[in-house]
């Protein structure tokens, strides 16, 4: 044996070399290389954008988040403080604001609109930090020193009012003063649920509306000259502060839940973006497999030379890593500059002004993201180079390498392990992730058993006695180096994904309707005064409405659960409750029958109480129940009004929720609460839109206290609410579609040098071009449309499900929208299948057959 | 001369759809250095199997193999890879040369893949041999059938191979064409003191040879020495 031995490994080719034989290999390739890539551009530029967005309003956040309350410290509570807590709330600080809001009526009686709005009465210079955005600028502070208000400027847009106009709220009326654009911490998806109108509050006596029956919210805003110390100050007032029942908020506090809120959203996007980028690494995947088999003799002639079975491997993961590499580079810097728009697209949701700037981490980030993804779904194809044997140069073997090779269970383990993990990273929340993989995988096998499903059914039941370019055209998508599964799976998710956010908005929007149809009511009026219900029943009537009565509402607060209260509840931490349900206030009412809304689940109902020393049993609703463990005989311990009152439960109920009716989570029997200071709620049906708002200018003109709320405002509300959440997804579902599309044309002309080949022998047997257009034609339509059909059918399954569970309402499908997009996608299939082949079909046999 | 090659009873059989297919069967036989010999048959009697095992290109199921006192059938494909590299040359009848890469960058691969520098110099060197020294920086597809057969051949002997294995190296090929590679083929390996082992139908390349084996079935017909010095047919070893 000499030093040549192959015992004694010499140095061989250096790694340069490999990176020499790539780029030489990529020669004649790149561009077919590039198209490979190109199908993850979008996803990485997605994730990229999301990923910026989040640094850049993690920033704004840190450096806004004072603006985001306005003070250093706002304290909010929904009753009175007591005499201590005063004193020690009006002892912080240098300078302080104080607010009051509450839902109300707001009446335009130049247009004779009435809305239902949230009012703030404001006393002080709210907000220290930012300012209240106005049109004109100057009516931010001028408000405050006249009978005026600040309103929403959408809603004056909508009512057509102007500044310098009236508006009623309660018993006064008010000069416009101005528009309101943003207040500290609103977003213009608050605005559009409750509009804001701001006035003084030296006046809100006047309105007569700080009687009200319903929740006044009370705040207090607190602005230090010195604001190092607050962090402390606060930990060391938090005890007091729980106790009483305060909601304290800080600038630190504000700034952690604000991160925390938008983390969320970044984070739920960036699983959107995600799910783009899977669809193209399919497209990757499929067009390195396809690549593969055409460089077996490339390779085998490399390993006939002496390449080692690495070398070869090297050789091609270099080529797939470096334009991987290039796509990602590409689609970053999509992303960087897509990223200026979403702020704009998400401009509703976020309570800050987001200043764009390129994220270097976010890049870096979605570069690797896209360099690990591009070789990881490349390897699948990429490790049967190992079984690929210099004897391909004396035969041709034409068995699948990849269906060999053991090591690509391998591979689809670490696919499964890298989705799970960055699923996991983004949900921070492992079953979450666990769920997410699992939906992906369900949804790709799905949509991969139908393509294989399909392509067994075509060979097995082949129409034989169809004409000719039928056959051919039906015949391509089961003949070898089909596209039949890389096209069904990435067009079947994009349409999946489009016709679910179609449904799912259809589904909302129904069931909202729902709850008025027939002849339920669709018109509430709550915060009733004892003497003004039949005054209010007889106007009612008056307008040709049915007016049987009210509901009696009285506010209580749960002291107590058996022995356990919201001080043993907090320092008990394996006690499986919810805090809320002692610190939140409820409406409850007494009567002695149950509504058509409600059944009784278990105990007995019992509605009128004995007197003297016999229980009191009230019914709980079910759910509330369940999650608190709370059971029938347990003692619930109520607080109505400063008044203690023990009642043991006497029975759980199943409420319908989804009705236009009051509905309430406890309820006494009759003879308890009478006594009890209450206001009523009054429910009934206006049946069309000229009715309602005459009542409601009736209402708003005799009973000004009077809040309104009819259907026609919650559909509305939810419509506006729905288009502003859906145009998100949407936006984000459109990465979705395009990667689709992108992987769709990358297949197409992939298959195209695939297809080319026998395109060239028919023409040269004598095929017109319009027959080889029409093979093509159908292959396309054949699979646009069951790519389609997939899609839509995995949408109804999913819509159907979260219709069934989570919004437990019937799924009736928008069968024409599904019509559309079906339509759409076998047109869209189609159109660039024929676009495409024209390249075969407009050239001489002859000087495509010399190309190739 | 000392054997450059010795096969000892070795067969090649293919498990197929539950039958079995004996390919070569029991084949011996030892071709000395710098000799020449070619191997012929009908289709299907086992050539270019034989080629592919004496090549390390594949394994055999059974006896053995020493090439260049290397035992092929006790190494991986790896290291079978090494060998290929350091003592083989390889000349096919659909010249296989890699299409992305120019005249000149296909014969630099051998070289290359031993670690050598500056190949640049040789690979010029025999593509001025093969006449080729106008063509270098052609593609396999701007180059003529005749002409891609010369790069092939530069690049066999770019590696100065003990062995050189042909596989029907004028089967693609023109009559009048295929005359000039044979010269070629010949005259380059005389030079360089190659032993050459080519397989072919082709009756007259295959007289050009000292040494003809002729097999059929899986085994050798006859073994045959054709230059003057060596008239006597050998008995095969089976």
């Amino acid at each position: 044996m000499n030093s040549d031995s192959p015992s004694h490994p010499r140095p061989g080719a250096p790694v340069a070399w490999l990176f020499k034989m790539a780029w030489r290999e990529s020669r004649r390739n790149r561009s077919r290389l590039f198209l490979f890539v190109s199908s993850i551009i979008l996803g990485i530029a997605a994730l990229v954008s999301i990923y910026s967005l989040g640094e850049n309003l993690q920033r704004e956040v840190d450096l806004q988040a004072a603006e985001l309350i306005g003070a250093d410290i706002a304290i909010n509570s929904n009753r009175d403080l007591s005499p201590d807590m005063q004193r020690l709330v009006d002892s912080l600080g240098d300078r302080q604001s104080s607010q009051r809001s509450f839902p109300s009526m707001a009446y335009f009686p130049a247009g004779g609109h009435v809305r239902l709005v949230q009012v703030r009465a404001l006393e002080g210079e709210f907000p220290y930090y930012g300012r209240l955005q106005t049109e004109p600028a100057e009516a931010g502070a001028s408000f405050r020193n006249h009978q005026a208000a600040l309103v929403d400027k959408s809603l004056l847009e909508r009512f057509q009012a102007h500044v310098g106009d009236t508006l009623r709220l309660g018993a006064l009326g008010f000069r416009i003063e101005g528009a309101l654009i943003a207040a500290p911490g609103q977003t213009g998806l608050t605005a559009a649920v409750a509009p804001l109108v701001y006035f003084p509050m030296r006046y809100l006596a006047a309105t007569g509306l700080d009687q009200k029956g319903s929740r006044i919210g009370q705040s207090r805003f607190i602005k230090f000259d010195q604001t190092a110390d607050i962090p402390e100050l606060v930990k060391g007032l938090e005890p007091r502060f729980e106790k009483e029942l305060l909601d304290v908020d800080t600038v630190e506090s504000q700034k952690e839940q604000t991160a925390r809120s938008f983390g969320d959203l970044t984070r739920f996007l960036s699983l959107v973006g995600f799910i783009a980028l899977l669809l193209g690494c399919i497209g990757v995947a499929s067009a390195v497999h396809i690549l593969i088999r055409e460089r077996i003799a490339t390779i085998a002639v490399l390993r006939c030379l002496g390449a080692t079975a690495l070398q070869a491997f090297l050789i091609q993961l270099i080529q797939i890593a470096t334009v991987g590499l290039l796509g990602s580079a590409i689609g970053a810097g999509l992303g960087t500059a897509l990223q200026q728009g979403m702020p704009l697209l998400l401009k509703d949701f976020l309570p800050v002004q987001v200043q764009s700037r390129i994220s270097w981490p976010s890049i870096g980030q979605g570069m690797l993201t896209g360099l690990l993804v591009s070789i990881l779904f490349a390897l699948a194809p990429l490790v049967s180079i190992r079984n690929i044997s210099p004897l391909h140069t004396l035969r041709v073997d034409r068995s699948d390498l990849a269906q060999k090779d053991k090591l690509r269970w391998l591979v689809y383990l670490l696919i499964a392990a890298f989705i799970l993990g960055f699923s996991a990273l983004q949900l921070k929340a492992w079953n979450k992730a666990v769920f997410f993989t699992l939906g992906v995988g369900a949804a790709f096998l799905l949509l991969s058993g139908t393509a294989i499903g399909l392509m067994r059914a075509v060979r097995r039941f082949f129409p034989n006695a169809w004409p000719y370019v039928w056959r051919q055209g039906l015949a391509n998508l089961y003949r070898p180096n089909n596209q039949t599964a890389v096209i069904i799976l990435s067009v079947g998710l994009g349409t999946a994904l489009i016709c679910t956010i179609i449904f799912i908005r259809g589904i909302l929007l129904e069931r909202v309707s729902l709850s008025a149809s027939g002849n339920q009511p669709n018109m509430v009026l709550f915060d009733i005064r004892s003497t003004q219900r039949e005054p209010l029943l007889a106007l009612a009537r008056s307008h040709g409405l049915p007016a049987t009565g009210t509901v009696p509402i009285v506010t209580v607060r749960l002291e107590a659960v058996n022995d356990i209260d919201a001080e043993a509840l907090a320092q008990d931490s394996t006690l499986d409750m919810q805090r809320w349900i002692f610190t939140r206030e409820y409406r409850v009412t007494f009567r002695d029958t149950l509504t058509p809304t409600e059944q009784v689940a278990k105990g007995s109902w019992s509605g009128r109480w004995e007197g003297g020393k016999a229980p009191i049993y009230v019914s709980v609703e079910k759910k509330l129940a369940d999650r608190n463990h709370i059971r029938i005989g347990d003692t619930l311990t109520f607080n109505v009004q400063g008044m203690r009152l023990q009642t043991l439960v006497g029975s759980l109920r199943k409420v319908e929720w989804n009705r236009v009716q009051t509905n309430f989570f406890v309820v006494f029997p009759v003879g308890v609460l009478e006594k009890a200071p209450q206001f009523h709620v009054f429910v009934t049906r206006v049946p069309d839109a000229p009715r309602s708002a005459a009542f409601q200018q009736a209402v708003v003109r005799d009973f000004p206290n009077i809040s309104v709320i009819d259907l026609g405002l919650v559909l509305s509300v939810v419509d506006t609410l729905l288009e502003k959440i859906s145009m998100v997804i949407r936006f984000m579902a459109m990465f979705c579609l395009c990667t689709g599309i992108v992987v769709l044309i990358a297949s197409v002309m992939i298959s195209r040098y695939q297809r080319m080949r026998e395109s060239v022998l028919l023409r040269t047997l004598g095929a017109h071009r319009r027959q080889v257009l029409a093979i093509n034609g159908l292959e396309y339509l054949f699979l646009g449309g069951l790519a389609a059909f997939a899609g839509v059918l995995i949408s109804m399954a999913g819509s159907w499900t979260l219709a069934h569970f989570v919004f437990e309402t019937t799924f009736r499908p928008d069968l024409l929208a599904a019509a559309e997009a079906f339509t759409a996608v076998c047109a869209l299939t189609v159109g660039i299948g024929l676009a495409n082949s024209r390249f075969v079909v407009n050239r001489p046999p002859l000087e495509i057959l010399r190309e190739d | 001369m000392p054997p450059i090659l010795s096969l000892d009873h070795v067969s090649k059989t293919y498990q197929s759809a539950g039958h079995r297919l004996t390919v070569l069967d029991a084949v011996s036989l030892t071709v000395e250095e710098g000799s020449t010999l070619a191997v012929v048959g009908p289709s299907g009697s086992g050539k270019t199997t034989l080629l592919g095992l004496c090549a390390g290109l594949d394994n055999a199921t059974e006896g053995r193999i020493e090439l260049n006192g290397v035992r092929l059938d006790t190494l991986d494909e790896d290291a079978r890879a090494r060998v290929r590299n350091l003592y083989i040359g390889f000349i096919f009848q659909n010249f296989q040369l890699l299409p992305t890469l120019t005249a000149l960058e296909n014969v630099m691969v051998p070289m290359e893949l031993r670690g050598e520098r500056q190949v640049w110099n040789r690979a010029l060197e025999l593509l001025d041999k093969v006449g080729l020294s106008e063509r270098v920086h052609h593609y396999p597809s701007q180059l003529s059938g005749g002409e891609q057969q010369r790069v092939s051949l530069a690049r066999a002997f770019s590696n100065k191979p003990r062995i050189l294995f042909a596989d029907e190296p004028t089967g693609n090929l023109d009559t009048e064409t295929s005359a000039r590679i044979e010269a070629l083929l010949f005259s380059l390996n005389q030079e360089a003191g190659t032993t050459l082992i080519v397989v072919t139908h082709n009756v007259e390349l295959a007289a050009r040879t000292g040494r003809i084996i002729r097999l059929k079935g899986g085994r050798i017909l006859s073994d045959e020495r054709t230059t003057p010095d060596c008239q006597q047919p050998i008995p095969p070893r089976t």
